[in-house]
């Protein structure tokens, strides 16, 4: 209150309450019972979806691939465990819809049986080209939660000139503690990925962002990369939403990234911390992406704790794990508290993207009445980005999307920041997401519109150019009727003239 | 568990309207009850009818917009407009003065506009203003100090409130800011004309003026608590005050026996109350941390330039409404710079980020 003039290098944010007590404390469950049945969509990454290269009733092995990557931008999937393909069907996907989408269900054989796995003699002599193929192939994307494929950001940042790879270790979600446990537990292997990565990118230096509210982590991590000059672990202050790859750059280098641009055009590529431990398994152990840890928090759970478990693995299940009280639970949310999805129901697979489970109860999520705005400007303060949160959703509320965008709409990231200090219990993001997909709406109109004007015109046109060779043909008929005529009219002539 | 999508984030902050109000309202007491305790019963009468006509009005305006009153009525908000209606009337006003007042706040000012949070100006000085240009002599009459217990009695205080005064003017006088007014008029220049003013029992509350505004000490110290409790921010009460102090400092220096001096010009009339309670309306005050300084800078300007040559002493109530009239223009163009683009709002050139 008293800092008389904002950091430049840190604008908005909140504290929330962290809630990350009731599980940093705790060792990473690495011994959850192995499901009967998992469910792996084919679509857990930004991108197309995977294609299934496996048939019902066919057996595999853990780590086998299930479907493949396609185009570009693209991550395949495998098997988290050996057993019996059981079915490729649809089903409900860990989304706020619940809308069913492409899944392998696996049937457990129990055995775990690994199928053969690369492993290369000194995987720090791996050509880069071949640490990105084998990131790639290994399915591994962000696990931050944006699940982008990291081998196109890999082969990106090769083929930009990258001079820092930004290691987002923020977490500056409630709750969430599963980033945090990983760096206590796994520092090394995580510096090893780091390595890793610099080579695939060709990449000078790396840095590592912490928040100041994770001192273990951070010890942990120092010791870890503490042979490593190129690696540097900085503390950055716990605030809201630090884990935002662009607060965190702006705070360490104090560096913006262009609005237009992204973070390669300033030469910097920012990876999530478990991502990097990812690619220390998909490189150094030959494992694919099979698993992740998870935090399972909330009132609603006796025993919040971080879990390895299995991708596919009902959330049900992992709850029940947990001892979930279930007359407890007033909201599922997948993620954090902030930025996380509400789920609808329990009974949908984690996916590579899944951070957290939390089971919130009614205390947890209370929420009181809306009530007018009273312009005090809160929201102003809080945003990260540096937009007008309240005048943004005094035009959508007038239906002015276009002043909406005019006030920086588009700029953005839904942190919830605003919602989270809002008086009044305004939805800010609501309003924000809501116009979006107006926009989105929109946009899809006119090109729809466009797209029929353009028919309608291509078709006159053809109707015109038909009418015109109509035009042209009948004229060519009657000239030569009339030559044909003409011909006749001088053959009866010169017969004429004969008889004469 | 409820089935409908609902957006993060999943939890919030716990300081709500209603806590706001409270908190300000908190921060109004130590000078409110300064203002009782050196004015006596009368002021406590005109204190109680201004608050509850302002509920009253508060819950009739809600009654009529046809929605339910109680969620508003609780939020507090009727409640500190109703106390700083008051607290910049004079103590000894008639409790009509009072009435007027809120009807003027709440009605006029308010729910006119389209209720909590959509007036575009102060109602308190929208009140202030109207009561003084309407009722210029109840509104100048200022009583003098005579604290509780040792003035008017219970029933004596009354008939002040609830009948008016029958010989004013033997127990009220002038503020200093009128009593120098009026001396320049008839050619008694400073400091002469401030032999008897003390600055330290000005600062203390102890002089003639409205209801809460006298005891300067208690409004400091109510602004800043709400600072530390984060309800306000320093950008309008310090721009505002380091403006008048500056501009005082300059003409004081220049000249004077005509100008008054910043120290004065702070202790005296509504400054503390304005700087810290007024000005800093969340609703007619702008939205960034720049516009707010400019808005606090216009509002000490005004105010320095309206009692320096305006035709009345006081002129924080006008320089308010001035500066509420122009702060959407300054919404419009101070706004805060957006990640990544410049102040124009074009995307940052990659050489220069």
């Amino acid at each position: 209150m008293f800092a008389l003039f904002e950091n430049p290098r840190l604008r908005g944010g909140i504290h929330a309450e962290e809630h990350k007590s009731e599980t940093s404390p705790l060792s990473i469950v690495t011994d959850f019972p192995l499901p009967k049945k998992l469910y792996i969509p084919v679509q857990q990454h930004v991108g197309k979806p995977a294609e299934p290269v496996v048939k019902v009733g066919e057996k595999v092995l853990k780590g086998q691939l299930l479907a493949y990557s396609q185009g570009t931008i693209s991550a395949p999937v495998h098997a988290p465990t050996s057993g019996i393909i059981a079915d490729v069907k649809d089903f409900p996907a860990p989304h706020p819809s619940a809308l069913p989408i492409r899944t392998v269900v696996i049937e457990s054989d129990g055995k775990e049986q690994w199928a053969e796995l690369v492993v290369p003699e000194d995987p720090f002599q791996l050509e880069p080209e071949e640490i990105c193929q084998r990131v790639g192939a290994a399915g591994v994307v962000g696990l931050g939660g944006a699940v982008f494929p990291s081998a196109v950001k890999l082969s990106l940042g090769r083929k930009n000139k990258i001079h820092t790879l930004l290691i987002n270790a923020g977490e500056c979600e409630p709750y969430l503690t599963c980033d945090d446990r990983l760096m206590q537990e796994r520092a090394a292997q995580i510096v090893a990925g780091i390595r890793l990565m610099l080579r695939g990118m060709d990449a000078p230096k790396a840095l590592v962002g912490i928040e100041d509210n994770k001192p273990e982590a951070f010890a942990a991590m120092q010791a870890a990369s503490r042979d490593f000059a190129n690696i540097v672990v900085a503390q950055v202050p716990t605030r809201y939403p630090m884990g935002w790859d662009r607060q965190m750059l702006r705070y360490l280098t104090g560096q913006e990234i262009p609005a237009d641009g992204r973070a390669t055009d300033i030469g910097v590529v920012v990876h999530n911390v478990a991502t990097a431990f990812a690619v220390y398994q998909a490189i150094c152990l030959g494992q694919p992406l099979i698993s992740r840890v998870v935090t399972v928090s909330g009132a609603a759970v006796a025993k919040p704790r971080n879990v390895e478990v299995p991708i596919g693995t009902l959330m049900s299940e992992v709850l029940a794990f947990c001892e979930l009280e279930k007359s407890k639970m007033a909201r599922l949310v997948m993620g954090g508290p902030m930025m996380g999805d509400a789920l609808p129901i329990a009974d949908v697979p984690v996916v590579k993207a899944c951070n957290g489970i939390l089971a919130l109860s009614s205390a947890d999520i209370d929420e009181p009445p809306v009530q007018p705005c009273i312009r005090c400007s809160s929201c102003v303060t809080a945003c990260p980005v540096g937009l007008l949160p309240l005048e943004m959703a005094s035009r959508i509320k007038a239906n002015q999307l276009d002043s909406a965008v005019d006030l920086g709409l588009k700029d953005c990231i839904s942190c919830g920041s605003c919602s989270y200090v809002c008086p009044s219990n305004i939805p800010l993001v609501h309003y924000f997401k809501f116009a979006s997909g107006e926009l989105v709406k929109r946009q899809q109109a006119e090109h729809k519109s466009e797209q029929t004007k353009r028919l309608i015109e291509d078709r006159n046109e053809r109707m015109e150019r038909a009418r015109l060779e109509a035009e042209v043909e009948a004229l060519r008929a009657q000239e030569a009727r009339a030559a044909r005529l003409a011909a006749a009219q001088q053959a009866q002539q010169a017969q004429a003239e004969e008889t004469v | 568990m409820s089935n409908k999508p609902i957006s993060g984030p999943h939890v919030a902050a716990t300081r709500r309207v209603d806590q706001i109000m409270r908190l300000v309202i908190i921060a109004l007491a130590p000078a409110t009850a300064c203002g009782v305790l050196l004015f006596g019963w009368p002021a406590l009468y005109l204190l109680a009818v201004t608050v509850l006509s302002a509920l009253a009005f508060e819950g009739l305006c809600l009654k009529t917009k046809g929605v339910a009153a109680m969620p508003y009525l609780r939020d507090g908000s009727a409640i500190v407009t109703g106390l700083l209606v008051a607290m910049t009337l004079p103590p000894w006003a008639p409790w009509w003065i009072g009435v007027v007042g809120s009807a003027l706040a709440i009605v006029l000012g308010k729910h006119v506009y389209g209720g909590l949070g959509q007036n575009l100006f102060n109602p308190a000085m929208l009140a202030r203003v109207a009561l003084l240009i309407s009722f210029p002599i109840e509104m100048t009459t200022w009583a003098n100090v005579s604290p509780l217990f040792t003035g008017p009695g219970v029933i004596d205080s009354l008939a002040i409130t609830f009948g008016g005064l029958d010989n004013p003017d033997a127990v009220t006088g002038a503020t200093t800011l009128g009593w120098v007014k009026t001396e320049f008029s008839q050619n008694r220049l400073l400091p002469g004309s401030l032999i008897e003013y003390s600055g330290f029992l000005a600062f203390l509350g102890w002089e003639r003026g409205s209801l809460g505004e006298t005891s300067s000490l208690l409004l400091l110290a109510g602004g800043i608590w709400l600072m530390r409790q984060g309800v306000i921010k320093w950008h309008i009460p310090v721009s505002l005050l380091l403006s008048i102090f500056l501009l005082a400092t300059i003409f004081h220096t220049w000249d004077s026996q005509h100008y008054l001096g910043p120290w004065v010009h702070l202790n005296s009339g509504a400054v503390m109350l304005v700087a810290f309670f007024i000005a800093t309306d969340y609703v007619t005050s702008p939205n960034t941390p720049l516009g707010q300084v400019i808005f606090g800078a216009g509002c000490g300007l005004l105010i320095f330039v309206i009692r320096s040559w305006g035709g009345y002493p006081e002129g924080t109530g006008f320089a308010i409404l001035l500066m509420n009239a122009v702060t959407p223009l300054i919404d419009h163009y101070i706004r805060p710079r957006i990640y990544g683009r410049y102040r124009n709002g074009k995307p940052l050139d990659i050489s220069n980020s």
